[in-house]
Order: structure tokens, then sequence, then C-alpha cells
């Protein structure tokens, strides 16, 4: 009985000592960086412009792993099952975090998926070709109100994050639009250029991507984009929508505290790299940083906007 | 432009072709693993190499493995990739007569002549084709995936219900998921993977590979036989013969295979099944067709390699990626910090050029290894044990079932859906209108549902189905393709009866 004690003590002891040595020199081997999207994707972009700055900082890389399928919730609902000692982190993207789990069973649940950081923004744009008689924002809002409903805009599926931007525009605006949704950006994009519909509800990098062939009439930011100075907010003309796709990386959860410090001091340390920076806003990304201890407040924000913008789809109650 | 064509030959860039084109060919001949697995597995792979270099490993890759899908196609009645779901048409029948080899050396070098088609479009009329690709809207695409419905009934000859019924149960299947608009789940029954709907390649996996594995278990006789009074070898000289004889079948094939692949939202399975049905409508033995007819293979697989050339049009010229494995290559792109978009052609043409000329490469290596492999794969395929060859084609089916999404249950779709495809080719059903009904039926659906938001908020439905140019052409053809059989039986009755006169 009491050799069993001690043994337990000792065994106590050592993963102390264990888990103490490991946050002393952690990292001390690759991380495995898990993507839940394809290879190629922005997530993956992103997280490969990562890795010289984590290089930099600890003198170890990433080991990048693919895990796509159902939007990333394959990925996801895996996530707590992997090992919790800090070398499984796993890419994420909002609002999927929060849509996914209210439109069913995902395998998930929101409040699973243990974040650890968020650090860009993608915001949303309303782009239009560059050909397009709409000329601005106030062009479109007019058309919209002369006509309620003609003016179609294509997006990326059915309650998603284009969908949700298309709706709390409406409400903010007090205008009526056609939705047109389509299964992919290329899909969508395609049919804005060609004129199939009249605008498109997509993100700033489309604009950044598609150079002179496009107009962006706003983007959905506090402040200008650097890349497009002589595009509005959508707030400059007293609409409410200051939002966009957000990405981060989360932990299992059961991942020891002082790692999860850890490793979002990384990455806030990741986003100061003045070249990171560079790279990320020339391709139309917005570097934000949400920390740790900063992150339950932020799901609350942004999980209460959410559930306002799924009220509007009609997804809940 | 020389100089990137020097590019593109030096040692280095050569070897990384040749490594990809055998990559892919291998990877897209395996039943279970197609070109898009392909791409996406050895993408990170290329990460560390310049951007050029990097572009014609992936590009040799994507070529290889579409034309790699004949393999499985020809010989074991099963499309290595959904694009060549048109090649099992003639090319098994072919094989099962003893002419494996021939079947194969012809799909090679129609595949070749066919990439070559759409690469040199890519290089030459890249802007303006894409151009032309921006035309198409939903209600383009609602109505090509119509035409490709009423194709599927037609090539149903003698069993037109049959066909019928076989792509009316594939529009079934692809309804099963969150709907396109509105994102209502249905005939999901609570489970999460039903509703991201049933993916193609599961379907074709199950519908294509399981029967085949079935009826192998199920029968005594050997696989396949080495026919000894067939010749032997490449039998090249005779599908140089066969394939003069289809010049312009080749042509306007390959030229089918490069416009449909330009469209953003079709494929390779659609343009090799308008290009195979064109080629049978002209044909003076359009009665061979189905039952091995050279020119159906030519046809299959001059379409379908066309279609990678093609697939690169809208994504290189306007950053839209024509095809999935376009989209991949696109983001491997950005990952080396090459700005897709409009003005890739102008600040990275080298980078561009040299990519096109090792496309073009690739696909003329693409003869020697495709023949070389062609040539041991069908002699291993022959010799190979029954009770080797079943284990690992099911192997293959799970794994690569497995491999497009990890998730186990798309396996065990795969497998009840390949009991359901047993039973019915028990029946007397193919299984290409069920998986062309899958793959069409999305296609439809999309396009008719954004046609007729569309059409609603405009207040003009009926000019937006029934009064844009393109719609009225394809609705022509469709009207043509659907009419023609009967005319045709009508003229031959009507010639019959003078004759008796």
């Amino acid at each position: 009985m009491k050799s069993h004690k001690i043994k337990k003590l000792i065994s106590g002891f050592t993963l102390a000592l264990l888990a103490a040595g490991a946050q002393a020199d952690y990292p001390e081997r690759n991380i495995n960086y898990y993507i839940p999207f394809n290879p190629g994707g922005e997530s993956d972009v992103t997280a490969r412009m990562q890795e010289e700055g984590f290089k930099e900082a600890t003198g170890q890389g990433f080991t990048f792993q693919y895990k796509p399928g159902a939007g990333g919730a394959t990925g996801l609902s895996q996530l707590n099952q992997m090992a919790d000692d800090g070398y499984n982190i796993m890419g994420f993207n909002l609002p999927h975090l929060f849509l996914q789990p209210m439109s069913g069973d995902v395998g998930y649940e929101t409040d699973d998926i243990e974040v650890v950081y968020v650090f860009q923004l993608t915001p949303h744009a309303l782009i239009v070709p560059a050909s397009s008689s709409i000329e601005s924002l106030e062009d479109f809002v007019s058309r919209a109100k002369e006509t309620p409903g003609a003016l179609t805009v294509a997006g990326v599926g059915s309650n998603s994050a284009p969908h949700i931007a298309k709706e709390i525009f409406d409400d903010a605006a007090s205008t009526t639009t056609t939705y047109i949704p389509f299964t992919g950006t290329s899909a969508s994009t395609a049919a804005m250029l060609g004129k199939q519909v009249d605008a498109q509800w997509s993100f700033v990098t489309v604009g950044v991507e598609q150079e002179d062939n496009v107009r962006l009439l706003g983007v959905a930011m506090e402040e200008r984009h650097p890349l497009f100075p002589d595009v509005p907010t959508f707030k400059e003309m007293g609409i409410d929508l200051v939002d966009g796709a957000y990405r981060g990386v989360a932990v299992p959860k059961t991942t020891p505290e002082e790692i999860k410090q850890e490793l979002s001091s990384l990455f806030a340390e990741i986003n100061k790299s003045p070249s990171f920076r560079q790279t990320m806003v020339d391709k139309g990304y917005v570097l934000i940083d949400v920390p740790y201890s900063e992150v339950p407040e932020f799901m609350e924000r942004v999980g209460s906007d959410y559930k306002e913008a799924a009220r509007l789809l009609g997804l809940v109650e | 432009m020389f100089a990137y064509f020097l590019d593109a030959l030096t040692p280095f860039n050569l070897m990384l072709a040749m490594f990809g084109v055998t990559a892919g060919i291998t990877i897209g001949a395996l039943p279970g693993l197609t070109a898009t697995m392909a791409v996406a597995v050895l993408t990170p792979m290329t990460f560390t190499m310049p951007p050029s270099s990097a572009l014609i490993v992936l590009a040799s890759i994507y070529m290889g493995g579409i034309y790699g899908g004949c393999f499985s196609a020809i010989l074991v009645n099963t499309p290595g990739t959904p694009s060549s779901i048109t090649t099992t048409f003639d090319g098994y029948p072919m094989a099962k007569r003893g002419d494996g080899a021939l079947a194969l050396s012809l799909a090679t070098l129609a595949s070749v002549i066919g990439g070559a088609i759409g690469v040199l479009l890519l290089l030459l009329v890249a802007p303006p084709l894409a151009r032309a690709a921006l035309a198409f809207g939903p209600v383009e695409y609602f109505w090509l995936a119509v035409l490709g419905l009423t194709l599927v009934a037609s090539l149903s000859e003698g069993n037109l219900l049959k066909g019928i019924m076989g792509a009316c149960l594939g529009l079934l299947i692809s309804f099963v998921g969150s709907a396109v608009m509105g994102g209502d789940l249905r005939f999901t029954f609570g489970s999460p993977t039903l509703s991201g709907g049933v993916n193609i390649v599961v379907a074709l996996i199950g519908l294509f590979c399981i029967p085949v594995v079935l009826d192998l278990i199920s029968t005594a006789e050997p696989h396949m036989e080495m026919d000894k009074e067939r010749p032997q070898g490449f039998r090249l000289r005779e599908a140089v013969k066969l394939l003069l004889n289809e010049k312009i079948n080749v042509f306007r094939s390959g030229g089918i295979g490069a416009l449909v692949g330009a469209l953003p939202a079709a494929g390779g399975s659609i343009s090799s099944l308008i290009a195979y049905s064109e080629a049978r409508r002209s044909s003076k033995k359009s009665h061979e067709y189905g039952k091995g007819a050279p020119g159906g293979i030519v046809a299959a697989e001059a379409a379908n390699n066309a279609t990678v050339g093609g697939g690169f049009i809208p994504t290189l010229t306007l950053g839209i990626p024509g095809t999935p494995p376009d989209a991949i290559i696109m983001g491997a792109l950005l990952v080396h910090g090459v700005q897709i978009g409009p003005s890739l052609f102008t600040e990275n043409s080298e980078i561009v050029y040299t990519f096109i000329f090792g496309l073009l490469v690739a696909t003329i290596l693409m003869l020697p290894i495709g023949l070389l492999l062609g040539r041991y794969a069908f002699r291993a395929f022959i010799a190979i044990p029954k009770s080797l060859l079943v284990p690992g084609v099911l192997l293959l089916t799970i794994l690569g079932t497995y491999g497009i999404n990890n998730n186990v249950i798309e396996v065990f779709i795969m497998l009840a859906l390949g009991v359901v495809g047993w039973a019915l080719s028990r029946a007397g059903f193919s299984p290409a209108p069920i998986v062309l009904g899958v793959v069409l039926g999305q296609i439809a659906e999309q396009g008719f549902v954004q046609a007729w938001l569309i059409g609603s908020a405009t207040s003009n439905l009926s000019g937006m189905f029934f009064g844009r140019p393109i719609s009225l052409a394809i609705i022509g053809i469709i009207i043509l393709s659907l009419g023609y059989p009967l005319l045709a039986t009508q003229l031959k009755k009507f010639g019959r009866l003078k004759a008796h006169d």
C-alpha cells in the first residue's frame, strides 16, 4: 500500500519535473502544424510565412500536416484527440468555428476548440468588375433601394462568411439585395468578372489578386486598407460592418497552460516581424493580435456578433 | 521566348518533369488514387524548389495523372481518375478481346496529342479564351450539364431505359448533403459526413471498382488472358495507323477538351463525354462505339488531356482555377510568393513561360514513359495472380477513399455504393450513367438555382433560360443529340422501305 503511494508520488514528481523541463526547453523539436484545409490554401500560405519567424525565435520549425475535409471540421474534430504535449497545433478560421456547429453536428462544438492566438483577418469587401456602372458604395445603396432585390451579389456558400456579410450589410444599410451562392471563391469571382451578377461579397485579398480587373466599393474595416487608400470603409458610410474571416491557432484542450502562454507569445513575436508584416499586408491580409489571455473576451464578442448574424440568416431562433 | 523553352529543358527541370510524369502516371493508374490526390500529396514537396521548377513538377504530375487514369480504365474497367470514365466505354471492350496493348498505345498517342493541343492553346490564345469562358454564366452551366445528361442517355443505346434510370439514381445521389441554396440538409440521416454530400470520387471508386472486384471474386476464370494469336508488344505501328484514321477526331476532341477545361466550373469528365459523343455521331462506324471502337478511346483521351492545358487558361490569366488540381497548384505558387492574377503574364513572364514549356515537355515525355510503363503495366497486370490482384485493388480503393478527406465513414459509403453498384450491374446497369449523374447533377442544380435566383431578381426568368446566345446554342445541340438517333432510325427505315420498293 505504502510503496504504491510512494510510487505514485515518485511518478508524479518525475512527471512534474518532465513538464518543467519541457517548458524550459520548449520547443526542443519541430512542432506539428496541422492545416485542416488543402495545401496551398490561404491558411497554408500564412502558416508557411510564419515558419521563418518561428525558426528565428526558437531554432525549431514546423512540420506541416494536412487534414482537409468538411470545410475544416474534419481536422478540428480530431484536435482534442491529439497528444497535448505542445507539439500539436492546428490552424482554424472564424466564422467557421461558430457557424459549423450551429448548422448541425460536425464533430466538435465551438467551446471544444482551445484557441491560443488569433493573428490575422481578411476583411470583407464588396467588389464589382472594373467596367461596372456601379461606381461607388452610394451608387450600390441607391440602386439597391430603387429596385429592392434586383441587385444580385455572388458569394461563397450558404450560411458562410460572405453570406453573413451580405445579411449584416442589408440590415445596417436598410437595403434588399439577392445573394447568389457559389461553391468556391473561383466560381464566385468568375461570375462577378463575367457580369453574371452585379457584385461580389468576398475578401480584400480578391481585390489584391484581381488588380485592375475589379473595383472595391467598400471594406469592412475600422480604418481604410493601406493597399486601397481610396476605398471607403463601410463605417464611413454609416454602415456598421467591421468583420471578415479570422485565422489563428488552437491546441488540444489539455495542453499545459505554460505551453499555451509560450505559444501565444511566440505567435505574437512572429506577427511583429517587419518582413512578415510586409508580405502579409501586400497580399491584402490585416494582422491582428489576440493573445491567449484575451481570447475568451474576443471569442465572446465575435461570438455574439455571429449569433446575431445567424439569427438574421434564420440558423438559430 | 526561345530562352524560356531552353529554361524548361535544363537537365534539372527535365529530370523533374520525368519524375513528375512517372509519379503522376503511377498514381493516376492505380484505381482509387486520383490525379487531384497526386497533386495534393506531392505539393508540399515542391515548396523547397525554385518556383518554375516546382510548377513543372506539379504540372507534370497533373498531366501524367490524367493520362494514367486510362490504364486502369482500359485494363480493369475502372477509371483511375474521374476524367477517364469515358475511356472505359471502348477501352475495356478492346482489352477484353485481347487488344489491351493496342488500346494503351492508342490512348497514349491520343493523350499526347490532346495534351499538346491544350498546352498550345494555353500558350497562344489564353487571354481571349479566358474572356470567352467568363461569358459562361450559371444558366450556361445548367444547359451544359443537361447536355451531358442527354448524352448519357443517348450513349446507353439498346439500353436507353436503364441508362436513364442509372442517371436518375446518380442525380438522386447528387442531392445528398446540404443544398447549394439555403443550406438545407437533404437525405443526410443526421450524419455529419453526409451533410457534405457524396464525394464524386467516393461514388466513382465505389460504383466502378468494387463491382469489378466482386466480379473477379465470383468467377473462377483468370482476370485477363494473353491471347497468343494476337500480335505482342507495343503495337505502335497499328496504333499510329488507327490514329491516322481518326485525324479529325483527335483534333476536334482536343479542341473540345481545351475549351471545356477553360470553363471554371466544368472538368475533364464532362469534356471527354462531349468529345466522345461528337466522335460517335460523326463516325461512319458509330455502331461500333461502346463495343471497342478505337475512335472512342481517341476522343476520350485526347479530350481529357487537353483539359489540363485548357484549365490553366483561366488559372494563369484570371487567377481563377479551371479544375481542382489547378486550385492546388495556384496555392503552391502563392506559397512561393508569386502573385497570381491578370498581371502574372507580364510581371512573372519567365515563370509562366518556363511553366508552359515545361508542361509541353512533360506532355511529350508522356509518349516514351507512357509506352514503356504501359507495356510493363500490361504484362504485370496479366502476370499477377488473381489472389494478389483482388486484395491489392481492394486495399487501394479503401486507402484512396480514406485519403480524400481522412474520413473513415466515406470508406463505408464507398463500400455500400459498391455493393449497390454490383447488384445493379448484375441487372444490366452500367456504372457510367450513375457516376455521370452524380457529377452533372451538382453542376445542373447549382446552375439552375443560381440562374433562377438571378432571373427572378431581374424579373426576366424566361430571358435568363432561353434568351442568351450561348444557352440557345447548347439547347440546339441538346435537341440535335436527342433527336438524331430517332431521325437516324427513321431515315434507315425510309431507306429500307425504298429498297423494298
